[in-house]
């Protein structure tokens, strides 16, 4: 055998590859490596001494096979002679075996450490660098400890380019564990590479590879470069610049050699000065034109130029400076997201649109998003849709839009749709209020489709559940029609959405009455009473039975609330019965569990305006806290009942709260607030009552200041309280005589206020309807010769005071305008009244 | 349904594809491809559930076979089906492999067309398949119009797996009962799981229309004569060769389906027209009073790290007249062996370094005898701490009887309509008993 062994051909290990390489199953490949195992194994144990060549071949295949996936428990020992011998190639192996298979706290690490030394102390380069090497790549703590006081003078005086580049990867690599240790290697690196890029070619001409000079250590150098902030000292930092743009510039010049090893090279230099440039991400000019460069990659032929390209361009848009530069490629990237052939370039060009999105393209981003969905690859697909799903609610600017988006991505993907995506949407319709008819509408509409995904028929079942009265009006989607849709898609859902379709039943019950003989036959079928499902077997039988007994009282009263005023009196009782009854005991109070699904905190004043027209829903929520009102008002008394999610996983101690009201409040309005428990355990629940008293009109609010210590950090949270004015009105039915008398009655100047306002959300006669009631006067049919106009009564009950207020609302159509008349009897309630009520159409 | 069938060589490239319903795509080739060929991991689970998409599949040598469905099937019947479609391939063209398949791609397609039809499986009876899917091309012209009606009448009729008009000179049956054992016995010699698993093949060339009737000693059978006072076992039975146990208690069976199953629920008679050539009657499994024929005894002794001393006592345990044949006793060495020295008294032993084993050859054995084999294993010290996990030593062999004990009564053929009686048929009945995964641990 030795005759063959000439040069550092191993013709051995080729068969041994070659055969593996020809095995035609994966039982043939685990053969054949099993019976060279035994071979090598029978040789090592051989009692005759091998000598360096057949072990360099054998340890060789030992590595070829751990490399396939095998394990391998035997050779390390062989593989450490090696490293004393003093051939090139065996030593090279052996310090391969090593760097890939010897794990630090292996018998041998002494043994390794002696040999190591033993090379750096040589004087032949080709040995220290291979030490070097080995170090850089696996170094313990303590093998580097001990070495690189060494390294690091090697480094500094070595004359051998070779052995710098050698040891800048070990400085790296330490670099990035203590960085203060070797910030004197910044300033050498600039040295070096500025003397690498500005040299002419001829200086460096050992190391010239295709023409560019010394391409690995110039990429080892700029990687060094990126452990560490931008050079403070002026003088480096301008000579680290004239680099970066030297490499720039040199990349704008055309090649000097067809060959790919040439651009290879240029290339492998240029991305790591750009990703220099980001890591500084302080040169706005350096950046642009990183950033053009990138551009001019785009279009390459070269699939992993592209697939580079895209990467670092991702980090690029989310620095200041350049996110405007990145965003003229829009065009590139979108077209690379359908051209594109290979599926990590495509990934990389979602990843990018999904970085450059703001709010001026987000519309367009999106809705290529949506259109590259249906044929994206099923590896990408979830990925996808969530980042859709993100952006849609990042920069949705109408909430119709965010609406319309995701239920077109629950079409296209809906398998791919996680639950937080669309617990969101129902959550968002749920507050706005304006949105409501719309997303009714829509899921209608979406729903008529005859296949449509198991997760549009659980949006369709709560929205139409909740909201369907606001589109019962049209004969085509009457109560009727909307049930007969849910129900057709109910025997192709599993159980968790029958569940959820069978509470959208009970809702329907309690939205239309007319519906309810039909509804309850459903129920009633033996495939629901007497349905396997346990769950699905008690909600049949409790709704049943919920919608027998509390047909006349209970659910009249609730059913005129709801389609009078508040669709969040629905709402919580939605919540109350989307639970399952398994979850917990609590459920009665636990009203905003269900809503503590991914919610960033949103400004408690907007909160506060939608609390004009409702009486319960959530008015804060951040990732530690929720708190949701309930609150009732009789005459000039109300009360409210506050309750205190804990969203976290630990308790909040020392809680308390206070309600404070300023000078020009306090003697307008009594506010009485319960004493509260100082522990929230972690998710629970604590509620606390406020009684508030009004003793004349009022037009501030009062507040509410909570504090609670949370991971011992102490937390203050302020929430303006919603309560108006108009919540102590007292609805008043009149005739359209009675009306006008008083009308004229009020007709001082001062009694009367009117504001004609553009219209802020769509002109709907139900929503509208819906406001004004919820507002709190009584609407009067018939009084106003035009019926698109609204004519409105009620008295505000104050301990002092009663004051008699008539309002009227004329909608403009065409114009998107209303015009508002309020007379009362007092200038200041008028005024108050108009500026709350004004705000909500 | 079936969606779609793929066949792929062992690289993954596709042989065959056939797409029988509109949902299934073009990307559901490349999905099994990538998830379960070219898996990381090899995939074990016979179906393969991506996007919503079944995959089932069965591998013969280097052949994947993958029906795929959108949706949700009868698992059993689909891989029923694939079973049946090798065995249609084997019959048409021998062997399952690249090269056959590549060759004979046109009669693929011809034959899928016919034994799926919109994703149902239809006939798949070989016998029935070769009177109108030839290997010689269309004869068209010289089919006659009589021969052809005649293949519409039996493909629809009620018997669809015979044609009428047979004739033979001799009128001949050829019955095999094939069975494999399987165990698994602790090394004190305690049996741990035992069961037999049993064909009963058959090769017909009978004349005419004729309805057979087949008996074996099933227990309940047997009990229900025994009641009754019949003595009719006395002069049939015995024709095999086994031990004197009366009855089998079998635990189930399926049959082929020419067997009228409404006369073997209400009588638990086997009674059917069998088709013509060859097909397996029945498939059977026995878990009681099992003739286990070999007995394995293994002795290890680790001698110190580098050393393993292995001793291993086969006894056969069946009547001294009959002869076992290709015995096979595989005993697997620890992952760090490197020397083996074996002597062993009779047959031929070898170290198999490839399968980590050695592998111990003896080509007859009579019944009661005994044999063994010793061995050195020398073993080579690792720095791995893991001991070696000592897998069971396996055995293969083929002996003249059937483990389970079943005998074949009688096989009557009658045929009204032709000159012929159940006398004037030829029969022949063979056992054989193979091993399963026979196993003793060490």
């Amino acid at each position: 055998m030795p005759t063959v062994s000439k040069g550092d051909g191993m013709r051995g290990l080729a068969v041994f590859i070659s055969d593996i390489r020809n095995c035609k199953s994966k039982e043939a490949e685990v053969k054949r490596i099993n019976k060279e195992l035994a071979n090598i194994r029978s040789k090592f144990k051989g009692d005759k001494a091998l000598d360096g060549y057949s072990k360099k071949k054998y340890v060789c295949k030992l590595l070829f096979i751990f490399l396939l996936g095998h394990d391998i428990d035997f050779g390390h020992m062989e593989a450490v002679n090696l490293l004393s011998s003093n051939k090139y190639t065996e030593k090279q192996i052996g310090y391969l075996f090593i760097s890939v298979l010897v794990n630090s706290n292996s018998d041998l690490i002494r043994l390794i450490n002696n040999a190591i030394k033993n090379d750096l102390a040589s004087r032949n380069p080709t040995f220290m660098n291979l030490a070097l090497h080995c170090i850089a790549n696996v170094g313990s703590r303590e093998m580097a400890e001990a070495q690189k006081q060494i390294c690091f003078l090697t480094w500094i005086c070595s004359c051998f380019q070779g052995v710098v580049t050698a040891a800048t990867s070990l400085i790296t690599t330490l670099a990035q564990k203590s960085p203060d240790d070797f910030k004197t290697s910044v300033c050498l690196a600039v040295a070096r590479l500025s003397r690498i890029v500005t040299s002419a070619s001829l200086d460096l001409q050992d190391y010239t590879y295709y023409f560019v000079a010394a391409p690995w250590l110039s990429v080892k150098l700029l990687r060094l470069l990126q452990c560490y902030p931008p050079p403070e000292d002026a003088a480096l930092r301008s000579r680290l610049t004239e680099c970066l743009e030297t490499i720039l510039n040199k990349a704008q010049e055309p090649p000097k050699s067809k060959k790919v090893q040439h651009s290879n090279a240029k290339n492998a230099v240029l991305f790591e000065a750009i990703a220099l440039i980001i890591h500084h991400d302080s040169e706005p000019n350096l950046l642009v034109r990183a950033c053009n460069q990138l551009g001019h990659f785009l279009q390459h032929r070269e699939t992993n130029l592209r697939y580079l390209a895209l990467e670092s361009m991702c980090t690029l848009a989310s620095s200041e400076f350049s996110h405007e530069a990145v965003k003229t490629h829009i065009e590139t990237v979108i077209n690379a997201l359908k051209t594109e052939r290979d599926v990590s370039v495509r990934q990389r060009a979602v990843d990018l649109l999904y970085a450059m999105c703001d709010r001026s393209n987000s519309k367009q981003i999106v809705a290529e998003m949506l259109s590259y969905l249906e044929t994206a690859d099923y590896s990408i697909r979830e990925e996808i849709v969530l980042k859709v799903a993100i952006l849609a609610e990042k920069y949705a600017v109408d909430y119709t839009w965010y609406v319309d988006t995701i239920l077109n991505l629950i079409r296209i993907a809906g398998d791919y749709v996680s639950e937080e995506v669309w617990y969101r949407v129902i959550q968002i319709v749920i507050n706005q209020d304006d949105v409501q008819g719309y997303a009714a509408k829509t899921v209608f509409e979406a729903l008529q489709a005859p296949a449509c995904h198991e997760n549009l028929v659980k949006v369709g079942g709560y929205i139409l559940g909740e909201f369907g009265n606001l589109i019962a009006g049209d004969p085509r989607s009457s109560p009727l029609v909307q049930f007969n849709l849910l129900h057709s898609k109910f025997h192709l859902c599993s159980v968790p959405t029958r569940a959820l379709l069978l509470s959208a039943y009970i809702k329907f019950i309690n939205l239309f009455p007319e519906v309810k003989g039909t509804i309850q036959d459903v129920l009633r079928s033996d495939s629901q009473l007497r349905n396997a499902d346990v769950e699905l077997q008690q909600r049949a039988v409790e709704y049943l039975r919920l919608s027998c007994i509390a047909s006349t009282d209970i659910l009249v009263s609730k059913n005129s609330a709801k389609r009078a005023s508040s669709p969040s009196l629905g709402f919580n009782d939605a919540l109350n019965l989307n639970s399952t009854p398994s979850s917990g005991a609590s459920l009665l109070v636990d009203v905003f569990t269900d809503l503590s699904n991914p919610a960033p905190t949103e400004g408690s004043d907007e909160h506060f305006t939608r609390f004009v027209c409702k009486n319960n829903g959530v008015i804060y929520e951040n990732q530690l806290l929720q708190i949701g009102l309930k609150s009732e008002y009789r005459q000039n008394l109300g009360r409210i009942y506050v309750f205190y999610g804990n969203k976290t996983s630990t308790q909040f101690l020392s809680f308390s709260t206070s309600v404070t009201s300023n000078d020009l409040l306090t003697p307008q309005l009594n506010v009485q607030v319960k004493p509260v428990d100082p522990l929230i355990e972690a998710g629970a629940q604590l509620q606390q009552i406020l009684n508030i008293e009004c003793v004349s009109d009022f037009s501030e609010a009062p507040v509410l200041n909570i504090q609670f210590r949370y991971g011992g950090t102490l937390q203050n949270i302020t929430v303006k309280l919603p309560v108006m004015l108009n919540k102590f009105f007292q609805p008043t039915e009149m005739t359209s005589q009675d009306f006008f008398q008083r009308w004229k009655q009020l007709g001082a100047p001062q009694q009367e206020v009117q504001k004609i306002f553009k219209a802020k959300n769509q002109m709907d006669t139900d929503v509208a309807k819906a406001k004004l009631l919820g507002f709190g006067v009584a609407l009067l049919d018939g009084v106003d010769p035009n019926p698109a106009n609204f004519v409105g009564a009620g008295i505000i009950h104050t301990k002092t005071t009663q004051v008699g207020c008539l309002l009227r609302l004329e909608p403009n159509t065409q114009a998107q305008m209303y015009r508002l008349t309020l007379r009362t009897s007092k200038e200041s309630v008028s005024q108050r009244l108009c500026e709350l009520l004004s705000e909500q159409f | 349904m079936i969606g779609g069938l793929f066949i792929y060589n062992h690289k993954g490239e596709v042989l065959i594809s056939r797409v029988y319903r509109d949902d299934i795509g073009r990307n559901a080739v490349d999905a099994f491809r990538v998830n379960v060929i070219h898996a990381r991991q090899q995939v074990r689970s016979p179906v393969t559930n991506i996007a919503r998409t079944s995959f089932f599949h069965v591998k013969r040598s280097n052949i994947w076979l993958a029906a795929v469905t959108k949706q949700n099937v009868n698992a059993a019947m689909v891989f029923e089906f694939l079973y049946k479609m090798c065995d249609v391939m084997t019959a048409y063209f021998g062997k399952i492999s690249e090269e056959n398949i590549k060759n004979n791609f046109v009669l693929i397609y011809e034959l899928l067309d016919e034994i799926l039809d919109f994703g149902y499986p239809q006939n798949s009876e070989t016998g029935a398949l070769k009177t109108f899917i030839t290997q010689q091309g269309i004869k068209g012209q010289c089919q006659t119009k009589e021969e052809q009606s005649q293949i519409t009448s039996q493909v629809t009729g009620q018997i669809g797996w015979r044609r009428e008009g047979i004739k033979y000179r001799r009128n001949e049956l050829f019955l095999d009962v094939l069975e494999s054992v399987n165990l698994l016995m602790s090394p004190q010699g305690q049996v741990l799981s035992a069961h037999v698993s049993g064909r009963v093949v058959m090769k017909s060339y009978l004349s005419g229309m004729p309805e057979c009737k087949f008996g074996m000693n099933d227990k309940i059978v047997i009990d229900k004569q025994g009641k009754g006072g019949a003595s009719d076992d006395a002069g049939k039975s015995d024709l095999g060769g086994g031990s004197g146990k009366q009855s089998i208690a079998i635990d189930d069976c399926t049959f082929h389906q020419c067997v009228r199953l409404s006369k073997f629920d209400s009588e638990r008679s086997i009674s059917f027209i069998p088709p013509d050539g060859e097909y397996e009657l029945m498939r059977y499994r026995t878990t009681k009073d099992i003739i286990l024929p070999f007995r394995v005894i293994p002795l290890v002794r680790e001698v110190g790290r580098t050393k393993l001393e292995v001793k291993v006592v086969i006894k056969s345990n069946f009547k001294p007249s009959l002869l076992a044949q290709k015995i096979e006793v595989r005993i697997p060495t620890p992952l760090n062996t490197s020397g083996v020295q074996v002597i062993c008294m009779k047959g031929k032993a070898k170290y198999k370094a490839s399968e980590n084993a050695i592998v111990w050859k003896i080509k007859r054995m009579a019944g009661m005898k005994e044999s063994q084999i010793s061995a050195e294993i020398e073993l080579l010290p690792t720095n791995d701490k893991k001991k070696w996990a000592r897998p069971p030593i396996s055995m293969n062999f083929e002996v003249p009887f059937a483990p389970s004990g079943l005998k074949v009564r009688y096989l009557k053929v009658f045929e009204s309509k032709l000159n012929y009686s159940d006398h004037d048929v030829i029969k022949w009945v063979r056992y054989i008993g193979r091993s399963g995964i026979y196993e003793t641990r060490c």
